[in-house]
């Protein structure tokens, strides 16, 4: 019992002491000129630790409550409220309670001396070797060879030599249309004006060369076209089908890609019409078997996908 | 107490001479000097709500079906990846405020630094002796700019996908080596092996902001070394002479304080304002595609460029040589790098002028300079404003072809006019000055 108290009479008077004026230590040679006392603005101070503490305490809270609405928006109303008061806190003790003091100072200059000394340093340092040149050279060699014998392994990180898989498609002669839920897709289904995403039977849909788009350009079975889905400028899909509401006046209709929107003519093998595609879209030819589904009449027309440096058009 | 503190770790360390250089250390105050610093603070929230979001991010492409609590999802097909962070954004507590600040910090922190980066231009700050810092910095702006791209394109979401179909694009579309590079960074035809996600997730949290941090420190070592510039003011501040508020304790709570409102304003953003709803995208297939995609602010230069290119490829006897999207995405960016980078050898060759600079110019003061960048600068705007020509057409009805076109000529006579016209208002400046101070 009496240990605490005198705890507590220690306490006070720590407490208090602090708060008496300590006598100035050698006043004259001080580095931070002195300034007038602002207890307005150290209440101000104050204050607004006492909101940042606030927010604190009410970001736990948003946080611990398990049905609270709009969580995300309190949560972030009680940080950004915390930071803002701490940024009004800084500009009170910038402004009214610290000295603000303006100091000149020379600007650095160049070392002329060091740097002829270092110079000469390496200068002498090498003076035994009588070939110099050829040293150096032979050095560089090694360090570079050995540099790139380093950097060797990163060729495992893909097939970077043997760029024909980039050519490799799914589709085959015989090879039937499925839609996204995997049904046959039969040809007399395929309407004027409406765009159809199409996939092969039985082939991984997320390769470059597996999405096709099917549209009807003309009446009967020759009337139904399908190509490659994936742009040949920038391997984005085609998502887009721009059908004219009055073919008098307007142009025709366009497969159009929403990444760069380069437009690709389905009527005339899938020339490039406008935007940024430098070659047409490839044509999947399309046959149509006994029971009326489409399926695949061979390979495509040209590469899918976008195009590399000595790709064949 | 401070007294044993210090002496502390002087004992053991040495420090104490400079750390008192360092509290004395003079800031030149001028609001624009505070861009660069609105950077690090971005970067350093960054850093902080990046790494929580690492601890529940899943760097996989293996697909799953959704049976998460987002009704219109249930049952879709989509990768681990994008999956996670469907969860940290709907299910975990703070998550989305967490990864919102994240993207509005990205956000921020390239507007930071670009307009860091057009104050030291066109106030000739990166003479001599501080065109390393000013190469430094422009390294790190582009560092930034693939940092942002891979960190939005982790996620795997549709828009996401779609970029990193567009940088495939690029990457095959580099002369010569387009194809060889394009397998080895993807692991095989797009979208790639199951190590890319992981390859990417790597790079965007431990080898680019690694890349960044050694570069912050380069510059800012340099800065510091060379000291800060400034406007000349008054008869004090000379091209021998600093003058500004130390370090501590003048400078400390204004530092603070900007970050602290840098922090205020992003957490307000990521709690209050929405930014990639990835739940709307849906999960990105080969196969889909969304209309209007638009990627983040800081690479509409580049879809821009990608969109205004004519359609042609470059080939050779039916071999493609160069493929189009090398011009916009790949030529495009190096140029302006390169044109940036090589500025102030080019101007002290120009000028002659070969000697230290500690004092700026003001725009004006340069009417050459200033001029040449403005017209610079508004070809490269109006590039990135021609990115969000399709929008022009949802909102306005104006036809995108047409405007295409237009940009396609716009793009080389307007920055002729800006420059005529800047540097006409350079002189008439500084002749206003003259009269007024006759």
């Amino acid at each position: 019992m009496s240990r605490v108290k005198a705890l507590l009479i220690a306490a006070v008077v720590l407490l208090l002491g602090r708060g008496r004026p300590k006598r100035e230590r050698r006043p004259e040679h001080r580095i931070v000129p002195p300034g007038p006392a602002d207890r307005r603005a150290e209440n101000l101070v104050l204050l607004l630790f006492g909101g940042v503490t606030a927010c604190g305490v009410a970001f736990i809270v948003f946080y611990a409550i398990d049905k609270l609405g709009h969580e995300t928006q309190w949560l972030g109303l009680a940080l950004g409220l915390a930071f803002a008061l701490l940024t009004l806190a800084c500009i009170v003790i910038a402004r009214r309670l610290v000295v603000t003091e303006e100091l000149p100072e020379p600007y650095p200059e160049d070392h002329p001396d060091e740097v002829e000394t270092i110079a000469e340093l390496i200068d002498e340092s090498g003076s035994r070797f009588t070939r110099k040149r050829l040293v150096t050279l032979a050095g560089a060699g090694a360090l570079g060879t050995l540099g790139l014998a380093a950097l060797t392994p990163a060729a495992s990180l893909g097939p970077a030599l043997d760029t024909s898989a980039l050519k490799k498609t799914p589709w085959r002669r015989g090879r039937r249309l499925v839609d996204e839920s995997g049904k046959p897709i039969p040809a007399a289904d395929i309407e004027a004006e409406a765009f159809y995403t199409a996939y092969p039977e039985g082939a991984d849909r997320e390769l470059i060369g597996s999405p096709l788009v099917v549209v009807r350009i003309g009446p009967g079975n020759a009337g139904v076209v399908a190509y490659s889905k994936i742009c040949t400028h920038a391997g984005c899909a085609i998502a887009l089908y721009r059908k004219p509401t009055f073919p008098d006046t307007q142009p025709g209709p366009a497969l159009v890609c929403p990444c760069h929107y380069s437009s690709f003519d389905p009527a005339k093998n899938g020339k490039v019409i406008f935007g940024p595609a430098g070659r047409p879209l490839p044509r999947l030819p399309l046959e149509i078997d006994g029971e009326g589904n489409l399926r695949a009449a061979g390979g495509f027309s040209g590469p899918v996908g976008p195009s590399w440096s000595g790709v064949r058009r | 107490m401070i007294r044993r503190l210090v002496r502390f770790v002087d004992q053991r360390s040495g420090g104490a001479p400079f750390v008192r250089k360092a509290l004395r250390y003079v800031f030149p105050d001028h609001w624009s000097f505070l861009l660069g610093e609105v950077a690090l603070y971005c970067f350093i929230l960054l850093v902080a709500t990046g790494v929580y979001l690492t601890l529940f991010f899943e760097d996989s492409r293996s697909q799953t079906v959704y049976h998460g609590s987002y009704k219109p999802l249930q049952g879709e097909t989509m990768s681990r990846a994008y999956e996670s962070v469907l969860h940290l954004s709907l299910d975990v507590k703070a998550g989305l405020l967490m990864r919102q600040t994240h993207h509005w910090a990205a956000n921020v922190f390239l507007a930071a630094i670009l307009l860091h980066v057009l104050r030291v231009f066109f106030t000739g700050a990166f003479r001599k002796p501080r065109d390393l810092t000013y190469v430094i910095g422009l390294a790190m702006l582009f560092t930034a700019f693939l940092e942002g791209y891979l960190g939005y394109s982790m996620v795997d979401d549709l828009l996401s996908g779609m970029g990193l179909a567009i940088g495939y694009s690029v990457a095959l579309s580099l002369p010569v080596i387009g194809a060889n590079l394009g397998l080895l960074l993807w692991g095989g035809p797009f979208p790639g092996s199951p190590s890319f996600i992981p390859r990417i997730y790597i790079a965007h949290v431990l080898i680019f902001p690694l890349l960044i941090i050694a570069l912050l420190t380069l510059h800012l070592v340099l800065v510091a070394s060379r000291h800060h510039t400034q406007f000349r003011e008054s008869p004090k501040t000379t091209e021998k002479q600093v003058v500004g508020i130390p370090a501590f304790p003048g400078q400390a709570p204004r530092s603070l304080g900007l970050m602290f409102a840098v922090f205020a304003v992003l957490f307000l953003l990521g709690g209050l304002v929405q930014i990639n709803p990835i739940w709307l995208w849906g999960p990105y297939h080969v196969g889909e595609a969304t209309n209007g995609a638009q990627p983040d602010w800081y690479l509409g230069w580049l879809i821009g460029a990608l969109r205004l290119v004519p359609g042609f490829d470059l080939t050779v006897g039916g071999y493609t040589l160069v493929p189009n999207p090398f011009w916009g995405g790949a030529l495009f960016p190096v140029v302006i790098l390169f044109v940036l980078a090589l500025w102030p050898w080019a101007e002290r060759r120009v000028t002659g002028d070969d000697a230290f600079h500690n004092l700026l110019e003001r725009p004006r003061d340069n009417a050459w300079r200033t001029s040449l960048g403005a017209a610079f600068l508004t070809w490269i705007f109006l590039v990135f404003m021609s990115g969000s020509a399709d929008r022009v057409t949802v909102w306005l009805g104006l036809d995108y072809s047409a405007q295409i076109w237009a940009y396609r000529v716009l793009i080389w006579l307007v920055p002729l006019l800006v420059f005529f016209a800047v540097r006409r208002a350079c002189r008439e400046l500084l002749a206003w000055e003259q009269i007024r101070s006759d």
